[in-house]
């Protein structure tokens, strides 16, 4: 009985804890983590300038190209392809590594609430209904 | 108690946890999202650098 009751409490435990974290600590994770957090520095200027802003499904958008100086817009383009092309892989490694690749766009549109959530006040964010609105 | 129904008891109810788990778990992705984010945006600024591999 006593063992019985053992194997319950175990698998209560292990359900309890399965359900309470997302595999987040993987290699390809720590790589794209670092990978966003270099280009931070970049971005954050565009963020404060409004020429770019959060989108709900977790990406970076051009909000506003009159905002950036028109040497810079080619630059500015390469970058968000590349900040979208390491998100959308994050995304789809969480759900990879969590044994549900179908997830992605529920993890897209968690981080998406999240991102805007976070993001700092004067900066460029999607409402529910998909418009631009300064937070 | 014989032992087998206590390993097929076990099995069952690890089975039935791991049934629960296909509904996508808002709330860990949530956290997930915010202990990501954080790390991105550096807005934690106590942070110790974060070590790749390290487990929570």
């Amino acid at each position: 009985m006593k063992r019985i009751l053992m194997a319950f409490l175990a698998a209560l435990a292990l359900s309890a804890w399965a359900q309470g974290n997302l595999e987040i600590d993987t290699p390809a994770v720590a790589t794209l983590k670092s990978s966003m957090q270099g280009r931070f520095g970049q971005l954050e200027p565009l963020f404060s300038a409004g020429a770019i802003g959060l989108t709900r499904d977790g990406r970076v958008e051009l909000r506003d190209a009159n905002q950036v100086p028109l040497a810079q817009r080619a630059a500015t383009t390469s970058l968000l392809a590349a900040e979208n092309r390491d998100r959308s892989a994050l995304y789809q490694e969480i759900a990879r590594a969590n044994g549900h690749p179908e997830w992605e766009r529920d993890i897209a549109r968690t981080f998406g609430g999240r991102w805007i959530d976070k993001a700092r006040s004067g900066w460029w964010v999607q409402d529910p209904a998909g418009n631009w609105t300064k937070k | 108690m014989p032992k087998l129904p206590a390993c097929l008891l076990a099995a069952l109810l690890a089975a039935g946890c791991v049934t629960i788990n296909i509904y996508f778990p808002a709330a860990a992705a949530e956290k997930a999202a915010d202990k990501i984010i954080d790390e991105v945006w550096q807005l934690k600024q106590n942070n110790p650098k974060p070590v790749p591999g390290e487990s929570k």
